[in-house]
């Protein structure tokens, strides 16, 4: 049973070093907003499952029901959905506006270019 | 003494069901990081948001989900797909010295595994996070405000400094965006290009009948929040979603047309300046910011009124920002693609 008790916290350990991966080894600006996004969703699938009570409900009262799962965590992670998709496109803003300034999205491209610029103005 | 073994079996399919979701999603972000056609990643992003959607209504989360299922699911994929367009299909083979970076990731996941041993069993309903706020709010909610869904009544009422909060986050991204993409346009209006989809003539006939019920739901969404799953945030998103289904099939000067967009910029500041006069209203009335007892003679009224108000608020914001973010980002890959070709 203790495998059950901790199977959801591990799977979202699992998914958050996948979204930390990808983060930090690929060079690819779009592709780490992707890592950034799975990151982010492995919060939210922690918070949730945080909030769930075996047994319980969903939190809409009805006469029926007297267990229902926590609603805080609930309110918490669905702004915190809507808040994620318009930073990401904040993000995904960013990357459009250096792929038309450097002609790529790859950091080492940018990254060598930016040394070049360097170079020549000295 | 008969429903025990059925709800004991329930049960068992219950964690058998979260068992498998959890793996798939496991499986998909496992296979996101080692795909390097960008396209590919973009749709796994979405299956990886739709699997956590089916996870959220497993976990009683039914207003999470909904949303996830909209957003994430949704536009978010939208807008990557956008951006692709603009940015290039593929990625550079060479990874950032991976095996440091594999090093690390493994570290800090087993430092966090140990700390997961002392996290309170899954679905306890003795754990820490179960005994402060949620009794209160599940106990009283029905009393003080007097609607079913407490999930509503923590957004709007309870929290509802926080959520305006969060509701300013979003008009503040988008005005980032429309910073960064729209007033730096070079103004040279390219020629009008057909739209991608219109020569599909099924995909334009059957989006042509969707796009009003779309329309309605989202409205039903909006208003029905009180009752059930739904809310300003996910009626907003799924609005913007018939607009954005129109521009694709239709083009995005043809959605111009129809979709002013400095009347879409001013209801997108409208909508964040409802939700703060509601609390100004509250405070002249002799109250605290937000706090809608003071709106109406009874605390319950005041509590209605103030509820769906400041939902509207929020449902005209968020769906303005997800139609101005889209149609920015369409509007720019014409030029982006000028610049590098």
């Amino acid at each position: 049973m203790n495998f059950l008790e901790q199977y959801n916290y591990w799977i979202v350990i699992l998914l958050m070093m996948s979204g930390f991966y990808i983060v930090i080894a690929h060079g690819n600006l779009i592709k780490k907003l992707m890592g950034l996004t799975v990151f982010q969703t492995s919060v939210f699938i922690l918070y949730i499952s945080i909030s769930k009570v075996i047994g319980g409900t969903a939190p809409i009262l009805d006469d029926q029901y007297t267990v229902y799962s926590n609603p805080l965590p609930h309110v918490l992670i669905l702004t915190a959905i809507v808040v994620g998709v318009a930073t990401t496109a904040l993000g995904l803003a960013l990357a459009v506006r250096i792929k038309e300034a450097y002609g790529t999205v790859e950091e080492d491209v940018i990254q060598e270019k930016d040394l070049q610029q360097e170079g020549s103005a000295e | 003494m008969r429903l025990k073994p059925i709800r004991i079996r329930s049960r068992a399919i219950e964690i058998l069901i979260n068992v498998i979701l959890l793996a798939f999603l496991a499986i998909t972000a496992l296979s996101l990081a080692f795909t390097k056609d960008l396209f590919a990643s973009v749709m796994l992003t979405g299956i990886y948001s739709l699997l956590s959607a089916a996870f959220f209504v497993l976990m009683d989360a039914v207003d999470v989900a909904f949303t996830e299922a909209a957003v994430g699911a949704g536009i978010s994929t939208i807008l990557m797909v956008t951006t692709l367009t603009m940015t290039g299909r593929f990625e550079n083979r060479k990874l950032h010295h991976p095996k440091i970076a594999l090093s690390v990731v493994i570290v800090t996941g087993v430092m966090l595994v140990i700390g997961t041993m002392d996290m309170p069993a899954f679905g306890s309903d003795t754990a820490p996070a179960q005994v402060h706020l949620a009794p209160y709010f599940i106990m009283q909610s029905g009393e003080d405000i007097d609607i079913p869904n407490i999930v509503t009544s923590v957004l709007a009422s309870y929290r509802g400094f926080d959520t305006f909060g969060e509701v300013v986050v979003v008009f503040t991204a988008v005005i980032g965006v429309l910073a960064l993409l729209e007033f730096s346009r070079k103004d040279n209006e390219s020629a009008e290009k057909p739209a991608p989809m219109s020569q599909h003539k099924i995909l334009r006939i059957v989006s042509k009948i969707l796009i009003p019920p779309i329309m309605l739901f989202a409205l039903y969404v909006q208003f029905h929040g009180e009752y059930g799953p739904g809310g300003g945030f996910q009626a907003g998103v799924i609005f913007a979603s018939s607009i954005i289904l129109y521009a694709m099939l239709f083009g995005i000067e043809q959605t111009r047309k129809a979709v002013s967009m400095p009347v879409v910029k001013v209801l997108a500041a409208l909508g964040v300046l409802i939700y703060g006069s509601v609390g100004i209203v509250s405070m002249l009335n002799g109250g605290n910011y937000l706090d809608y007892n003071a709106l109406a003679e009874s605390n319950i009224t005041g509590q209605h009124v103030g509820i769906i108000i400041i939902e509207l608020g929020v449902g005209i914001t968020v769906a303005t920002a997800m139609i101005l973010i889209f149609l920015t980002f369409a509007r720019r890959i014409g030029k982006t693609n000028e610049g590098t070709a």
